[in-house]
């Protein structure tokens, strides 16, 4: 390894971060399907020859995949260990979740570069396909009980040989999607992307030589280690226990436990999944790589200062068992991983906010609700509606949790109303704020919300949707947020889901409502200790009840708005006694 | 008045353009008739603008010769910044009063959880009323204007100024909204009310509402100002026209400003734009990215082929997003002021914390500790210590900047101070670079093609580096530097912009309509540009549309090559067919032949072109000499050693002069620094041309 000067370093961070961002920037651009165009469902990176750790990563890239890119590369790696014969101009396409791979909609890339004839690192690009068959369109189907039911699968496979592209492979992506032309686009946005991160890097490597790129290469990795070192020494040493659900699995009732003994020993931490349930029936499984993957989101969001690449990953001892939900192989099915990713993230928080209560955050709401409703409209085509929706983040020692917000997983917002009305026959009735589903604190969470949508045609509906039975926790003697509730008219009155938040197959006719309420974040701290000023003003704006003031923050409220302060002295003393 | 402006169009009267930033006013007076002009600069009286804004304006004599002035502002800016606009209500339909605050479901930073938000309108002064208009325009449910008034007063009951009025889908029938007005209007006490249909009848009603609740937020702030302003013009014999700069680089009238204020969150940083896109194409490079150091930002601008660069909407701050046309200016968090420190993991940072321009560097002596980029130009001896710019210091402690940068860089790294000044422009270089290449590279320009053009005080120190980072053509440091975005305002066409949104496919399109739709909207703009009552040669109708492919979310921008004879623009379905495949196949290089095409909006811009502004007039006085601007030399610190560098006193050098590097050539408000391997030439306009040697 060459030493560098700490300029030339600092230097070269930026260059290489931005050859990222100018990836993920021209796939944005390029791509055809809204969910890598707008919700941003992407991801770019350079990684290490040998063994597949993660380099540079792009500031801009989708938080999940951030941490699972590593595991993609590293398939490849196996690969060629395995079978030989890399060569220049080759490039790897695969999407399965079982061999560093998430679910079946997302699509890695990974390309050799080399240097003089050797291996000097790996490209690799991965984005979120819109359909890649299975039994429901977009891939989110909550019955499925194996991976089959949910699409085609590909292991890694050369879509380019020495720079001739295979057109076997795209003859046969095409013929398993129902919607060929936008994944094609999509591939293509990411291949333009590798492109460009190869001509870039082989730019750089030649203004600044390639041993001294690889050397800043090693100091990057050992300052993110360093860093992390640093953050995990500052934490007391000891284990730190926490569990939270899942629903069910979308086939039967029954919870599922997602359970983590956090160890600190000076500068390590070891985080133990070996409590959590078994895998499951339907859906709602991951693999190792996911469950590392989130590991890494929940870290980063508390050391956000850490830098994102595999040195910061060097204390981290993961304990995921194949005999957990968290470690599964082919073909259990993990089409829902949005959810139980969510849940994972929650109880790394949770296990955090217990070692160190300074840098914790209570549970975001912590549920995608993957919706679609779906029909035919009065000319005979077909429509579909499909989106995500928001919900509230946790309190935390510094403010109130955000309200609608989007997922710690992604950056991705939603579409407005108005665009969707104006491309599907839907109305929505209500798109507002939740009132008394923020979890109460010193720092309350932020609230979710209610959509209220009619369908102006007959409609099929699909939910893939958590917490409706276990809410999103509150941390520091804060409270935890509302659950997640959906309901729909029917001839028979308003109907609820047999399996808390998932629906697949619902019918309703036009003119009759869909209603989804989404949970807050989980409060911070005790909500007796919130400022009185605070809870008033959240009374005042109709978003904290006047019940909900009294019971949760002690607060006493006069018919006009005002505190009664006697009874709020008494309230808020008599529960510290 | 009336009299002032029938006798300024046989000469025109002079006009002045005053930039009022943060801490200091910029004014160029210009007098057309006599080909001459002159600059000031006064300290800007944060609060009390007026008084800085006069002062300046007398040093050219009576304000009653003036026949302009055009002001470039940062109020409306502030106002959003600090959270200090209006209390202002909203009425919107049933079921949405909470989208101000849902926003588009969004969080602050991709990494950490941390942070919330508050919309500038409380909930408790978002009023529902019952109505509903469909996407397609029909009426689902009437709307009940008595509803509106009892909410108008119950808004009024609690306190509020300003008013706004959002519903659902009136981009596609304004019908209800204007119903609205007029009801809210029987009993509102002041002017300061609107609906988002004037504000900005297009499609999404997030931005739709932000919007039209920021500019009602802004509207008492800057209505009053104005009024402050014009009254203390008045007092002062001023009968002229008094105009402001939009943040699309356009001047607009003080009572369209009043109207929409929310026009000009960027109107300051757009005059610069503009006028260093007219300085670079006169001296013949019409492609240049513009380069802004402030105290706590450098901000860039592309200017392709003489064209600025105008984005759709911009995001103030979190959650405050104002969708108008407005010149593309990408910012980073590195300024003069941007403090230098060592990470936890022993990285060299600069910013993005900044000692902004109070307390400012630690050179200047007013508290602040630790080292900054400019206090590292100070050590570095490539600002003058002893003559500082702006006039309001003595002179800089260079001793303090340096036992700073000793003690939080140079010790923490192991390095020596000099070497340590020199590595903080050198990370400083790089975040601007970088800043340089998002904006060509990025969306496909060659930078080798084009010109860094700093104006501002401080983004000539930096010119060489981005020469050589990334491999631009030149720089082009203009003549006056510092007063950039005042001449600016006196360059600036008058410019209105409307949008409407349309939603209909290629194919189900009626020509027709969408002719009379065009005639109507250009009709519209025009009339706004006409009432700003200043010398124009012409005004020309911009057609745009933005488009895209059914299913796609993102539009591309297609302008229509079509103009307004005898009442009609001649529009047909193919010249639009052929306009969308250019303009998409200039994005994205692939065309879908048989998905079809969507028109989304219609833009309709009128343009006032002003009378041509011979730049010349800014070019030196002839008779000057090299020798005689020279000012000796001074040590600085370069690559490691200490040069001798040779010092020009800046206005001084005649045309046609050639300085090679190592030099420094000083003015009253800039200091540019010519690197040992570069070579600088004043050309014919008294820019300064700096290239590889």
């Amino acid at each position: 390894m060459t030493a560098i000067d700490p300029v030339t370093l600092a230097v070269l961070k930026g260059r290489l971060e931005q050859i990222a961002d100018e990836m993920d920037a021209t796939l944005y651009r390029s791509a055809f399907n809204p969910i890598i165009a707008e919700a941003r469902d992407a991801c770019h990176g350079l990684y290490h020859a040998q063994t597949g750790a993660t380099l540079v990563q792009g500031t801009k890239g989708l938080p999940i995949f951030v941490g699972a890119m590593a595991f993609a590369v590293k398939a490849v790696i196996d690969k060629v260990a395995r079978e030989g014969n890399l060569q220049p101009g080759d490039t790897f396409l695969f999407n399965d979740p079982y061999d560093g791979g998430t679910h079946l909609n997302d699509f890695r890339l990974v390309r050799p570069i080399f240097r003089g004839g050797t291996l000097y690192c790996w490209l690799a690009s991965v984005g979120h396909w819109l359909d890649i068959g299975g039994n429901v369109p977009g891939g989110f189907n909550a019955r499925a009980t194996e991976s089959f039911q949910e699409g085609v699968r590909f292991p890694p496979v050369k879509l380019f040989a020495a720079g001739v592209m295979n057109q076997d492979i795209i003859d046969i992506l095409a013929a398993n999607s129902r919607v060929p032309v936008s994944n094609y686009g999509d591939l293509n946005g990411q291949l333009n992307a590798l492109d460009l991160g190869e001509r870039r890097l082989a730019e750089l490597l030649d203004a600044y030589g390639d041993a001294v790129v690889a050397g800043a290469f090693e100091a990057f990795s050992d300052r993110a280690e360093a860093m992390m070192r640093a953050a995990v020494r500052a934490l007391p040493d000891g284990t730190y226990a926490f569990e939270d659900y899942l629903d069910n699995d979308g086939i039967t009732a029954g919870r599922l436990t997602i359970a983590l003994d956090l160890t600190i020993a000076g500068d390590t931490m070891v985080l133990d999944f070996s409590r959590s349930s078994a895998p499951c029936a339907g859906p709602l499984n991951i693999a190792y790589s996911t469950a590392a993957a989130c590991c890494y989101v929940a870290l980063k969001h508390v050391f956000t200062d850490v830098p994102a690449n595999a040195g910061c990953l060097r204390p981290i001892t993961f304990v995921i068992p194949e005999t957990t939900l968290l470690g599964v192989k082919a073909p259990k099915p993990v089409g829902g991983y949005t959810e139980t990713i969510l849940r994972v993230i929650g109880v790394v928080l949770g296990a955090l906010a217990q070692a160190d209560p300074a840098r914790a955050t209570a549970a975001p709401f912590g549920t995608i609700n993957a919706l679609s409703l779906a029909g035919h409209r009065a000319d005979g085509t077909r429509w579909v509606m499909f989106s995500f929706f928001g919900g509230g983040l946790g309190g935390n020692p510094e403010t109130d949790g955000l309200s609608h917000a989007n997922n710690p997983i992604s950056m991705a917002t939603i579409p407005p109303a108005e665009i969707l009305e104006a491309a599907y026959p839907v109305m929505f009735s209500q798109w507002a704020l939740r009132p008394d589903s923020a979890g109460a604190g010193a720092h309350r969470g932020g609230f979710g919300a209610v959509y209220e949508i009619e369908a102006l045609t007959d409609a099929d509906v699909f939910l893939l949707g958590e917490r409706g039975l276990y809410p999103p926790f509150g941390v520091a003697g804060g409270g935890p947020a509302a659950l997640n509730v959906f309901s729909w008219e029917s001839e028979d009155g308003e109907r609820s889901p047999p399996l808390a938040s998932k629906v697949t197959d619902v019918k309703i006719k036009a003119g009759q409502h869909v209603r989804l309420e989404t949970p807050g974040g989980g409060g911070y701290g005790d909500p007796r200790e919130r400022r009185l000023e605070d809870v008033v003003r959240d009374v005042r704006q109709g978003l904290v009840s006047p019940d909900a003031a009294r019971m949760a923050y002690g607060v006493a409220l006069a018919a006009d708005g005002t505190p009664d302060a006697a009874t709020t002295r008494a309230l808020r003393q008599g529960a510290a006694a | 008045m009336n009299a002032h402006v029938e006798s300024a169009k046989a000469k025109p009267a002079p006009m002045v353009g005053v930039d009022v930033g943060g801490t200091f006013t910029d004014l160029f007076f210009f007098d057309a008739a006599a080909g001459r002009f002159r600059t000031a600069k006064v300290p800007s009286n944060r609060g009390d603008e007026a008084v800085g804004f006069l002062e300046g304006l007398k040093t050219f004599g009576p304000l009653a010769q003036l026949g302009s002035i055009v002001h470039g502002t940062t109020v409306g800016t502030n106002a959003l910044l600090e959270r200090k606009g209006a209390r202002t209500a909203l009425i919107t339909t049933r079921g949405f009063r909470d989208v101000l605050e849902m926003r588009r479901r969004d969080r602050l930073h991709t990494w950490g959880l941390w942070g919330d938000f508050v919309p500038v309108i409380e909930r408790d002064l978002r009023f529902e009323v019952n109505e509903r208009v469909l996407a397609d325009g029909s009426v689902r449910q009437a709307l009940d204007v008595e509803e509106v008034k009892a909410a108008a007063r119950a808004a009024l009951a609690r306190g509020a100024e300003a008013l706004a009025i959002v519903f659902i889908n009136a981009y596609a029938n304004a019908d209800h909204e204007m119903a609205a007005l007029a009801a809210a209007q029987e009993v509102w006490p002041n002017g300061n009310l609107a609906c988002s249909s004037q504000i900005l009848p297009e499609i999404r009603e997030f931005e739709r509402t932000s919007t039209t609740a920021l500019n009602a937020y802004l509207q008492p702030v800057v209505g009053s100002y104005l009024a402050k302003l014009d009254s203390a013009l008045q007092g002062e014999g001023f009968g002229g026209r008094f105009h402001i700069v939009q943040s699309s680089g356009g001047v607009m009238s003080t009572a369209t400003a009043r109207k929409l204020p929310v026009r000009t969150a960027l109107s300051g940083p757009a005059a610069g734009v503009i006028a260093a896109a007219a300085i670079a194409e006169a001296a013949g490079y019409p492609d240049i990215i513009t380069g802004d150091l402030g105290g706590t930002s450098f901000d860039v601008s592309l200017v392709a082929g003489g064209k600025t660069a105008l984005a759709a909407q911009t995001t103030i701050d979190f959650g405050l997003v104002i969708r108008t046309p407005m010149i593309e200016i990408t910012t980073i968090g590195a300024g003069g002021g941007s403090i230098a420190h060592v990470d936890a993991g022993g990285m060299l940072q600069v910013g993005p914390e900044s000692a902004g321009s109070r307390p400012g560097p630690v050179a200047y002596g007013q508290g602040n500790t630790r080292p900054t980029l400019t206090d590292a130009n100070i050590v570095l001896g490539r600002i003058n210590a002893d003559r500082p710019i702006g006039g309001k210091l003595e002179r800089l402690d260079v001793e303090a900047a340096k036992s700073a940068i000793a003690a939080h860089v140079a010790a923490p790294l192991g390095l020596g101070v000099m070497e340590a000044a020199e590595a903080i422009v050198r990370i400083a270089d790089g975040r601007m670079a970088g800043a340089i290449r998002l904006v060509s590279i990025e969306r496909g320009h060659d930078p080798a093609t084009f010109a860094a053009v700093p104006f501002g005080g401080g983004g000539a120190l930096h010119v060489g580096a981005l020469i050589k980072d990334v491999g631009l053509k030149a720089a082009l440091v203009p003549r006056y530097p510092g007063v950039t975005s005042a001449l600016g305002c006196v360059i600036a066409d008058i410019r209105h912009d409307q949008v409407q949104t349309v939603n209909l496919t290629l194919d189900a399109l009626d020509p027709a309509a969408l002719d009379t739709r065009m005639v109507a909207e250009a009709q519209a703009a025009r009339a706004v540009v006409e009432a700003a009552g200043l010398p124009m040669e012409r005004i020309d109708l911009v057609f745009e549309l933005d488009m895209h492919y059914v299913g796609q979310t993102h539009t591309v921008a297609v302008p229509l090559p079509v103009v307004v004879t005898d009442g009609s623009t001649g529009i047909d379905r193919a010249t639009i067919a052929a306009a969308f495949d250019a303009a998409y196949q200039a994005s994205f290089s692939r065309l879908l032949p048989g998905v079809p095409a969507k028109i989304v909006n219609l833009r309709t811009a009128a343009i006032g072109r002003r009378p041509h502004f011979d730049l010349r007039a800014l070019a030196p006085e002839p008779g000057t000499t090299v020798e005689g601007a020279r000012r000796g030399t001074r040590p600085v610190w370069f690559a490691g050693a200490w040069h001798a560098a040779a010092i020009y006193a800046r206005l001084d050098l005649p045309v046609g002069a050639i300085i090679s590097g190592p030099a420094v050539l000083e003015q009253p408000d800039a200091t540019t620094w010519i690197d040992p391997d570069l070579v600088a030439r004043v050309d014919g306009l008294g820019n300064v041309i700096v290239e590889r040697a």
